[in-house]
């Protein structure tokens, strides 16, 4: 299935998109993490957040999560606007934090029984949901293991579950699959590409291999501000002459033109 | 025929469903209980913490230790011969005063070292809930600690006829005093990442509102500064608001004190997990 199928099979104009930037700003005293930020995410796209250590990637998630307020600019969850009605948005989204943090002392099942109350889910109901997440996610050897005695892996995999045992409509994952090896990172790629049909997702990387494999559009930040945002095939073919990397490095600074130079598609 | 009688039932029904206190207090309840059910889950979470750890268990064991101790040496249970526990409940400002800032500690502090806050806070439970529910776990395992010294109780009731009431009350104010202490300790926690800082604070904010006005204090310094500061210090500490208390002095005001002392700690929490969640 290429890139262009998964975009025509999900028209942008069918319904508001389910996760929106918009001039998203944070400040941290002088200095300024995300710049003037806006792109949003329909139904059934998965966008790649790119770009160096440092570039904003983390903080901009965040304040999409309502884990930090923005300094400017608004997000919105559903078109549930993430400041005003904060827990009506995070309702509806399923959030992977840096470095996938859990409770150590819990089990995977444990902690997935949390997070579905959390949001609501008792009975058989959470039951149904728990046992789709541990299934999707490959935990059933270790859903009773003590979460601090999992390899990395495991422990990823265990906040990838926790983002997704209540079935929400938008997704954001935050390094899913750092310090995974790679039939592990294969897993990861093939179940965020499965759960893509009826979801937005935004995945942040430094694999770039990743973008190509999973992303239906890449947006590139550097130094806080967004610099590029198109298909990961055109991007390639117009600013790094047919590969994801030299466009990445050229648009980035890194070892390439200065940043701010701004790249859009027309569409 | 039949519509506008069907049509006429449908009037008659509605009002009386829609006002009337009682449906309001209906609706309200389940407003409630809606809005308190995640509280739950955090208070499910916390507890499988502390069985999942030996922390509680130690601290429990601590408690029961250190208030033997002190109601058996230090407060003479045997030989002042008398059917009460006044020399059980005399010590708890002073037990609870580190125990629970050591116990609160790790409650938001360790939350922000390891990252799982973020995870907690982007549930969609908000900072409130969050806060009350974490503070509840933690004041039902001092709720534990106490029930487990109902054997002195049973122990002062074989031996001689004590005032039930008098230490019924006794225990409704060690409850609401460690709920006091629990909940300073929460607001330090909640400030930082140390667990060593907020185990410090906590303390120290926790001395400053029992000491000044505390009966040994008072005795010491009574001769030489005026009555009515002695009055002004008993206001504003917790271990004479207890110890009217325990000694049977029925004063609403008392417990209303240790209430507010709850309430607006936990709100600073609130505020802090609010505003510096993400520091």
């Amino acid at each position: 299935m290429t890139s262009s199928q998964r975009i025509a099979s999900a028209p942008p104009d069918a319904e508001p998109p389910l996760i929106s930037l918009a001039g998203l700003t944070r400040r941290f005293g002088d200095r300024l993490a995300v710049d003037d930020v806006s792109f949003s995410v329909g139904r059934g796209e998965v966008v790649g957040l790119v770009g160096p250590n440092g570039a904003g990637k983390t903080t901009a998630m965040r304040m999409v999560a309502g884990f930090l307020p923005p300094s400017a600019g608004r997000a919105a969850i559903a078109g549930i606007d993430v400041v005003e009605r904060p827990v009506a948005a995070q309702a509806r989204l399923g959030y992977l934090p840096e470095g996938a943090p859990a409770w150590g002392e819990m089990t995977p099942e444990g902690l997935l029984r949390f997070v579905a109350a959390a949001h609501g889910l008792t009975g058989a109901a959470r039951r149904r949901r728990l046992d789709g997440a541990v299934a999707l996610t490959g935990l059933d050897a270790v859903r009773r293991q003590r979460i601090d005695t999992l390899s990395k892996g495991y422990r990823r995999r265990v906040a990838l579950a926790a983002a997704l045992v209540h079935d929400p409509p938008a997704l954001i994952l935050d390094e899913p699959t750092d310090g995974l090896d790679p039939a592990q990172r294969q897993l990861v790629r093939r179940t965020i590409r499965g759960l893509a049909d009826d979801k937005a997702v935004i995945v942040s990387t430094h694999a770039l291999d990743e973008v190509t494999a999973v992303c239906d559009r890449v947006v590139v930040l550097a130094a806080g501000r967004l610099v590029a945002d198109d298909r990961p095939e055109v991007l390639a073919a117009r600013v790094g002459g047919g590969s994801l990397e030299a466009a990445f490095l050229a648009l980035t600074g890194a070892g390439g033109p200065a940043p701010g130079r701004r790249h859009r598609s027309g569409a | 025929m039949s519509a506008p009688a069907r049509r006429k039932t449908r009037y008659s029904r509605r009002p009386v469903a829609a006002a009337g206190p009682g449906a309001r207090i209906g609706r309200a309840a389940v407003a409630l209980r809606a809005w308190a059910r995640p509280i739950g889950a955090v208070v499910g979470r916390e507890l499988a913490s502390y069985l999942a750890t030996p922390l509680a268990a130690v601290f429990i064991v601590v408690f029961l230790l250190a208030s033997a101790v002190a109601t058996f040496e230090l407060g003479r249970f045997f030989e002042r011969g008398r059917a009460d526990l006044e020399p059980f409940f005399r010590f708890h400002p002073w037990l609870y005063l580190w125990l629970a800032p050591a116990f609160a500690m790790r409650l938001w502090a360790e939350d922000r070292r390891v990252g799982t806050i973020e995870l907690l806070l982007t549930l969609p439970i908000g900072p409130a809930r969050a806060v009350i529910g974490k503070f509840l776990a933690a004041w039902l395992m001092a709720a534990v600690a106490l029930a487990l010294t109902v054997p002195l109780w049973l122990t002062v009731a074989w031996l001689g006829d004590p005032d039930h009431g008098v230490i019924a009350a006794g225990y409704l104010a060690s409850l609401l005093l460690a709920g006091a202490y629990l909940a300073i300790g929460t607001a330090a926690s909640a400030a930082t990442r140390s667990q060593v800082i907020a185990f410090i604070a906590a303390f120290a904010v926790a001395l400053a509102l029992t000491a000044p006005g505390s009966t040994p204090v008072v005795g010491l310094i009574a001769p030489w500064v005026p009555d009515r500061l002695v009055t002004l210090l008993g206001w504003f500490s917790l271990e004479a608001r207890f110890a009217a208390m325990v000694r049977g002095v029925v004063d609403p005001r008392d417990g209303l004190f240790l209430i507010s002392v709850i309430v607006y700690f936990l709100s600073l929490a609130g505020l802090l997990v609010a505003r510096t969640a993400h520091r």
